[in-house]
């Protein structure tokens, strides 16, 4: 078992050897532009692309016309929302998506918002699944697009993305979502999940980073969107800019594996978790998971250990690499916004760790991290004036605290 | 983000964690901070009520790893100075001695606050106990 240990999938995947391998003649040898239509090193880049957009498109359910490259799902985000806040522009002016998506279109609405347009942030129940009679609510006769993630990168939550979806369909706005933890994942299609247009993105399923991927619907309704990137017109006018062949192949030969593989792996991946969390809860009181684990990616464990606070907890693991809500780990001393989402105080933010496993992890390495956290959460209780507090019977809520 | 050795070496070996008896006249409680804020510490001195000079400290703290090893750093600091001399610690200094980031100051801060609180506590004691003493006297 080598150490460190890395069981923070949900930020990024390590490279499947299989994906290098298919991307690296396109570095050296097949080094065309897919542009260059007359001689046989563009003829190859350009075969490379359509293989892998046939890839991309089969693990999605989709039509290889519909998928648009980017430089990752940041940038589809906003192709997406921007692109289709500006196509539909005479139409209306109101979008709708919600408190827990990431700031790929979060920061992209809020932009929007300043150049007039309305934005609609539904909340999140403290399952963490957002309320469909809240979304029938919202949607007016300006409503153009729906933007809501197929599963969360904190939590791991689930979506209903059918039935939001679906309703969307019965009030004719275009509904686009943020695919880039689901996809390769669980089984996504986009015909029966009602989505017009979803992000993908290469390093989330052990493809490289700085590509990614946008599905645009063709049929029913045939989607057009402005284009954020002018310069050529690639990608059906969507996305001008030289394709990136290394990275597209890379994210092709991830998306066949993934789509090979997933039912083992999400099997084994649930395996791991669930064995992870069972461990956790038998031997430590006061832990709790964030989010539902009825509709939930398969690796995904999002927990807190109350009383300890996550930085600390993360220093005594440090052979480990995993994630925290705590503001002690974040650039901005900012705790959790998607906890904070789900009701949960500040103080569960802080005491949160995020387990992402992944296709590379092992059982051995799961008992050994179970382990770990569970001698250090132990050992941090007995540093913890709050844990002391309350096993004196002392309600938390109660005191008075000196907060500066 | 890399620790200093001072603070890994605090965190894994804290001094002098743990509690003294709260109802003592020669103990002084100070607890400062917020569970929202993801920081809160509890500091206690033992204070000779003759010398005036603090015979023990503990803490306990709910808090990242640059908290824990500042509120250690104090209770060491403590032993053996006067109650007043405690005042002087400053948190520039908790700063220095751990190499603390700017982003971790505040924990110092917080550190500063916990031992005025801890000292203010124990002051407020002594004030009570003349007259405690008076009337016992009387009885």
């Amino acid at each position: 078992m080598k150490l460190p240990i890395y069981m923070d999938n949900h930020a990024t995947t390590p490279m499947d050897q299989r994906v290098l391998d298919a991307m690296l003649p396109f570095f050296t040898n097949e080094f065309g532009n897919a542009a260059s239509r007359n001689h046989a090193f563009g003829w190859t880049a350009e075969e490379a692309v359509e293989k892998a957009r046939k890839q991309i498109a089969d693990l999605i359910g989709a039509n290889s016309k519909e998928i648009v490259f980017t430089s990752g799902a940041t940038e589809s985000n906003n192709l997406a929302i921007k692109g289709v806040a500006e196509m539909y522009a005479e139409r209306g002016n109101h979008i709708i998506t919600a408190a827990t998506e990431h700031k790929a279109v979060l920061d992209t609405t809020k932009k929007l918002e300043k150049e007039g347009y309305r934005i609609t942030y539904l909340p999140v129940q403290q399952n963490g699944l957002v309320d469909l009679d809240m979304l029938r609510e919202a949607i007016t006769d300006k409503t153009i697009l729906v933007s809501i993630m197929y599963a969360n990168n904190e939590i791991g939550v689930i979506q209903p993305i059918a039935e939001i979806g679906k309703i969307c369909k019965e009030r004719g706005v275009l509904f686009h979502t943020d695919g880039t933890q689901a996809v390769g994942k669980v089984p996504v299609n986009v015909i029966a999940d009602n989505v017009d247009l979803m992000s993908i993105t290469g390093h989330k399923m052990y493809g490289p980073k700085g590509i990614g991927a946008l599905y645009v619907r063709r049929k029913s309704p045939r989607v057009q969107l402005t284009a954020q990137m002018d310069g050529g017109g690639h990608e059906r006018g969507m996305r001008s800019g030289t394709l990136n062949v290394p990275g597209i192949v890379g994210l092709g030969k991830a998306c066949e594996l993934c789509k090979q593989e997933m039912a083992e792996e999400s099997r084994r991946m649930s395996y791991l978790r669930d064995k992870l969390k069972d461990r956790l809860l038998a031997e430590l009181d006061e832990t709790f998971i964030n989010g539902t684990m009825e509709s939930r990616l398969p690796n995904n464990l999002n927990i807190s250990f109350a009383y300890v606070e996550g930085e600390s907890l993360l220093m005594g693991i440090n052979d480990v690499a995993v994630s925290s809500g705590s503001a002690c780990t974040s650039a901005t001393l900012e705790p959790s916004y998607v906890l904070k989402a789900l009701g949960a105080g500040d103080d569960i933010a802080h005491s949160s760790i995020r387990f992402g496993l992944g296709r590379f992890n092992t059982e051995e390495e799961v008992d050994y991290v179970a382990q770990k956290v569970i001698s250090v959460v132990k050992k941090l209780r007995e540093l913890s004036p709050l844990y002391e507090m309350v096993k004196e019977g002392i309600d938390l809520s109660k005191v008075q605290w000196t907060a500066h | 983000m890399a620790y200093s050795d001072k603070v890994l070496d605090h965190y894994n070996h804290p001094r002098n964690v743990g509690s003294l008896d709260k109802a003592s006249p020669q103990v002084g409680t100070g607890i400062v901070g917020a569970p929202e804020c993801g920081d809160v510490m509890k500091l206690q001195v033992q204070v000779n009520e003759v010398t005036g000079v603090i015979e023990d400290a503990k803490f306990k703290t709910f808090g990242c790893g640059s908290a824990i090893a500042s509120s250690s750093l104090a209770t060491e600091w403590l032993k053996g100075k006067t109650v007043d001399e405690a005042l002087h610690i400053k948190n520039t200094d908790i700063v220095n001695e751990l190499s603390l980031p700017p982003v971790k100051i505040h924990c110092s801060v917080l550190a500063e606050d916990a031992i005025k609180a801890a000292i203010s506590d124990y002051k407020a004691k002594q004030t009570t106990r003349p007259a405690m003493a008076e009337v016992a006297g009387k009885a």
